[in-house]
């Protein structure tokens, strides 16, 4: 440990308590930083790809997990080394940015960790192997834009969307009914797309799931789900040309904020008071019953009394309905959110066509659907599977399914997949190493070997050799300039990717190769580690 | 360079190769417990709780069982949770789908060992999966069009379900009950409206289906005990003090005189109330709370049954069976609506007063009585008829059967092993495992019966190798025998929600190839 002496040879005290911390420095900072990346990177490595295998992952308490979704598997993993909690953060940012590829971006930032690390063997700096790497992915990406294809599709021929989540879906366990559920993501999107803002808000997309029946059960509907059911047995289950009036104040004697007290004192006053209640109760069904509602959405309880009067008056009603979902249900019907029942007014009454209660199997569990919504750009995705993991894990899947449509609303292009893409700029980037004088050049070719990685852990979890395989794909790729021979991961027999129609979107590939060199270059940078050893 | 710990102190990772052992050891552990229980001469497991009382549970059904257990498996969890769902979705079955599971997994283990990829495992039980589930739909038996014919489908469904049950003595007895429950609910599913009252004492034979409603409370002293021709009016409201809900309101007073005075108001508003509540024309009032001696008093001088705290499912199967709202204002008595019945009157059963609705409107409601030697026998009585009723009431909405006693597997088995032999490559022989998988259900059923498995199921087999035969296990006089004329049935849906559930849980297993397991959170230590 170095430390700094002053004229009579006492040391200068420059960390607090400096013996009772560990500190790695120079090269073996590095070294370990890379290390720990690498082991991170390890663990997701096998769920890569279609044939991928999943985690089990037992919580803190005891709940399990089953899932191949590096986001979700990174998060739970309950990780304790500062860099492995940097690789970590990397899954999730593009889990938020993207919502897909995010295996992809830690294995590849595991490889560029794995390069760097000859690098340093060889004694280049590590700034100029960082160097080296933003160029080289600079490089990449310019690449992904020329060999990336623009994708035509409307709301009537969506067929490339589907094609697409279904790449995405093949990788998880769901993909049985791949098909069927990259359509419903499909058509839950482009419902709530404004195509022509090229923008989607995925917040109006609401996805539930119920245990029990079949993944092939699972529906789209075009209107909300709410768990929830009549506030009283015997209203009506079903309404149709339902007018809603949604409502935040609870069918409860008022409760004014200002502090007060009503002192009862005499007789009269208890009498006055008691027919002030009754009346009260009264009004309030009254006022909705007659601005014309059929139906009371509303976030808070009920009182006893309030509820028969509506069960009386002919009035549904549903109570304890979250505040998110009282959102969507009023976007969805168009109605406004009424705080106040003297605020109601015929205008702010949601509308929707049918409004059903269906019960599930033997159990007393029962949904409350909306449909035929006035506006229906809130959209439902209902998961049914046999049992919570998997629907956990359907619900994870859906999701990225659902980002990698938007993404392609967003964004037309696509590139393809089967580590095809990965391969091309693998290609590209060799090519332009020769052109960078100086010690960069290096980086820049052990970049393009890490490109390689991603395809080569693709083929090694398909079962196939991973060195002939890639060799074989990137001869290919080289000899017919096509970049579009990528790994034949379901023994489909062809590896060319437009034919088995796997695709990936541009802008998920780009922020991959972005993210990933930036943290690697975080990584890189850091030469001293100060830690407090264990206590 | 030795890598730093990744993950926190406690927290271990399993990989590869001894994390699919664990998972496969911990899934077939959980199979074998329950393993004994399959069948109609399945044994019982004792459960003791670890709770206060330490109170036991007798029980065969599969999924009381695995809810009770304490697991630490991760994978042994996922077992339990479908056997869970199962019970929840269709209500039988519970105990096949893990035994099925399991055996799944058994297979899959000797496939691993010998080299096959679990990718490849699973590619090959999807397919046997679907062919087995084609094969079934083959087979079935609909018998919906023909009422009768359909009852006595559902007779025999019944009667199946309940032979590896405590009730196994008398279940014509039980089966004759259950349908006739089932058959009053026309067809919805909602079980809630067959009430099981358990009483002990007397044997199971005792136990009846009543047409009517009976509710466990007892009547208010100095009230009718008898009404012909009852008008109901069904409450929820406070029959207590019925505070002032205006929030903030308090009485304050400043003298004696003046708290009389209140309490008189108070007294009057109660009068009101109850008379408003008399105003209804009513000689029966149920109310879901509390009713306090003054208006108790009130009703008696009325003349009108008061009963008080009923409970809230009491109360919503009331309004349902009388058919009148439940209400809790009493302003506008014209146009609340009133239930009726034929008869109230009290009614003993053992040394309980019960009060018993009969001749009720709606007669989609009904009582099960179950009677028996303990509350242990009781409780175990309730769950089987509670399978039962599930499984029938599903049936009546799916009304496709199949015939049982490992005829169905055998059915499966049949066509998979067909598919095995045109399939080429490595698939081939996880498909034939699948069939293994789905013999070892029959062959559970006679080593539970003390029968000579490998006998019966190889002659099993050689009878099914004819078209469109019946035969399957008959656990009773211990040979193979035609399902059809013992009849012996099943429910379809049971069948196909086995069958999926277990491949599904087994694919879950199979596709892990790593363990995480995080520390264990620490409770605080309070004491």
């Amino acid at each position: 440990m170095a430390l700094a002496f002053d004229e009579f040879g006492r040391p200068f005290i420059i960390l607090r308590e400096q013996d009772q911390k560990t500190r790695l420095r120079g090269i073996d900072a590095q070294k370990a930083n890379i290390a720990a990346g690498k082991a991170v990177a390890r663990i997701l490595r096998s769920s890569l790809g279609p044939k991928g295998m999943d985690k089990m992952l037992q919580g803190p308490d005891g709940d399990v997990t089953i899932t191949n979704d590096g986001a979700t598997i990174l998060e739970q993993m309950d990780v304790d080394n500062q860099i492995a909690k940097l690789m970590v953060e990397l899954s999730r940012s593009q889990d938020y940015e993207i919502g897909d590829g995010t295996t992809g971006v830690v294995v590849m930032a595991g490889a560029l960790l794995e390069q760097a690390e000859r690098q340093l063997d060889r004694g280049i700096h590590p700034i100029r192997v960082a160097e080296g790497y933003e160029m080289a992915s600079r490089v990449a990406v310019e690449h992904l834009e020329r060999i990336s294809q623009k994708f035509e599709f409307d709301v009537n021929n969506f067929e490339p969307l589907v094609q697409t989540c279904m790449t995405t879906l093949s990788s998880k366990i769901v993909n049985r009914c791949k098909r069927s559920l990259a359509e419903i993501a499909v058509k839950a999107v482009l419902a709530v797309a404004d195509l022509e803002r090229r923008d989607v808000n995925l917040d109006l997309i609401k996805i539930e799931g119920k245990v029990g029946g079949n993944l092939e059960d699972t529906e789209l509907i075009y209107g909300i789900l709410v768990d929830k059911d009549m506030s009283h047995p015997q209203m009506p289950k079903q309404i149709e040309d339902a007018h809603i009036a949604i409502l935040t104040c609870p069918f409860e004697p008022p409760k004014p904020k200002t502090k007060h007290k009503v002192d009862i004192d005499t007789v009269e006053k208890f009498e006055t008071l008691r027919k002030q209640e009754q009346q009260y109760f009264d009004e309030m069904v009254q006022k909705c019953k007659d601005v014309g509602a059929t139906l009371v959405i509303c976030q808070w309880g009920f009182d006893d009394e309030a509820n028969h009067l509506l069960m009386h008056r002919n009035l549904p009603a549903v109570r304890w309905v979250g505040g998110v979902e009282l959102e969507l249900i009023a976007i969805a019907t168009g109605g406004r959110i009424v705080p106040r029942f003297q605020e109601l007014t015929p205008e702010k009454l949601g509308k929707a066509g049918m409004v059903r209660e269906k019960s599930f199997g033997t159990t007393k569990e029962r949904m409350l659907y909306i449909e035929h919504c006035a506006n229906s750009k809130a959209v439902t995705i209902f998961i049914r599977g046999g049992n919570k993991m998997m629907i956990d894990e359907t619900k994870r899947s859906i999701h990225d399914a659902l980002c990698v449509a938007r993404n392609l609303i967003r964004n037309k292009s696509i590139v393809y997949g089967g580590g095809a893409a990965e391969i091309a700029c693998s290609l590209a980037v060799d090519a332009a190493a020769d052109k960078y004088p100086g010690v960069e050049q290096y980086a820049i070719r052990a970049f393009a070997e890490a490109l390689d990685s991603v395809p080569m852990a693709l083929a090694e979890n398909s079962g196939l050799q991973p060195i002939e395989t890639l060799s074989a794909v990137k001869s290919q790729q080289l000899k017919e300039n096509i970049p579009f021979y990528g790994i034949d991961c379901n023994d489909v027999g062809t590896n060319d990717m437009r034919e088995q129609n796997v695709f990936e979107t541009l802008i998920g590939k780009q922020q991959q190769i972005l993210l990933a060199t930036q943290v690697v270059k975080m990584i890189l940078k850091i030469d001293d580690v100060i830690s407090n050893s264990e206590y | 360079m030795p890598i730093d710990k990744i993950f926190k102190d406690d927290a271990s990772e399993e990989k590869g190769e001894r994390a699919r052992m664990a998972s496969f050891i911990g899934a077939m552990a959980v199979a074998d417990l329950v393993k004994s229980t399959l069948g109609p001469k399945g044994m019982d497991k004792i459960l003791q709780s670890t709770g206060r009382g330490h109170s036991v549970t007798v029980t065969n059904d599969g999924a009381t069982i695995l809810k009770s257990l304490h697991i630490d498996n991760p994978a042994a969890k996922v077992l339990v949770d479908i056997s869970k769902v199962q019970d929840d979705e269709v209500g039988d079955g519970t105990t096949s789908v893990v035994v099925l599971a399991g055996e799944l997994l058994r297979e899959a283990e000797k496939l691993v060992t010998s080299k096959i990829h679990p990718m490849t495992i699973i590619a090959g039980y999807r397919m046997a999966a679907e062919c087995a589930r084609d094969a079934l739909l083959k087979r079935v038996i609909d018998n919906k069009e023909n009422a009768e014919k359909f009852r006595s489908d559902l007779m025999k469904i019944a009667m199946t379900t309940l032979c590896s049950k405590i009730l196994s003595q008398d279940k014509e007895h039980f089966a004759e009950m259950a349908v006739d429950a089932v058959f009053r609910l026309k067809g919805s599913t909602n079980l809630e409206a067959i009430q099981i009252i358990k009483k002990p004492g007397g044997s199971l034979r005792d136990s009846f289906l009543d047409e009517g409603f009976i509710l466990d409370k007892k009547i208010g002293i100095g009230q009718p005990k008898r009404i012909e021709n009852a008008k109901i009016l069904v409450a929820n409201t406070a029959m207590d003090t019925d505070k002032v809900k205006i929030y903030g309101a308090r009485v304050r007073v400043d003298s004696m005189t003046k708290v009389a005075q209140i309490e008189g108001a108070e007294k009057e508003k109660m009068k009101d109330k109850v008379n408003k509540i008399l105003a209804h024309g009513i000689n029966c009032f149920v109310n879901r709370q509390l009713i306090y001696n003054f208006p108790e008093e009130l009703f008696a001088d009325a003349g009108v049954l008061a009963i008080e705290h009923a409970d809230f499912e009491g109360i919503e199967r009331l309004g349902l069976v009388t058919g009148g709202e439940i209400a809790s204002t009493f302003d506008n008595p014209e146009s609340v609506k009133l239930g009726h019945c034929k008869l109230i009157e009290e009614i003993m059963i053992g040394e309980d007063k019960l009060i018993h609705f009969s001749g009720v409107e709606m007669g989609q409601a009904c009582s099960i009585v179950l009677r028996g030697a303990s509350h242990h026998v009781l409780d175990e009585a309730e769950r089987s008829l509670h399978d039962a009723l599930c499984v029938l009431s599903q049936t009546v909405n799916d009304s496709r059967v199949l015939l049982g006693g490992g005829w169905p597997e055998m059915v499966m088995a049949k066509e998979v092993d067909e598919l095995a032999r045109k399939t080429a490559g490595k698939k081939s022989h996880t498909i034939e495992a699948f069939s293994r998988a789905l013999v070892a259900i029959p062959t559970t059923i006679a080593d539970n019966a003390g029968l000579d498995s490998a006998e019966l199921v190889a002659q099993l087999r050689a009878e099914h190798h004819t078209e469109g035969c019946n035969a399957g296990i008959d656990v009773i006089s211990g040979a193979v025998g035609d399902m059809e004329e013992r009849g012996i049935y099943e429910a379809f849906k049971v069948k196909q929600a086995v069958l999926l559930s277990a491949t599904e849980a087994a694919e879950m297993i199979l596709r892990v190839d790593e363990i995480i397991t995080c520390a264990p959170r620490r409770r605080e230590d309070r004491m």
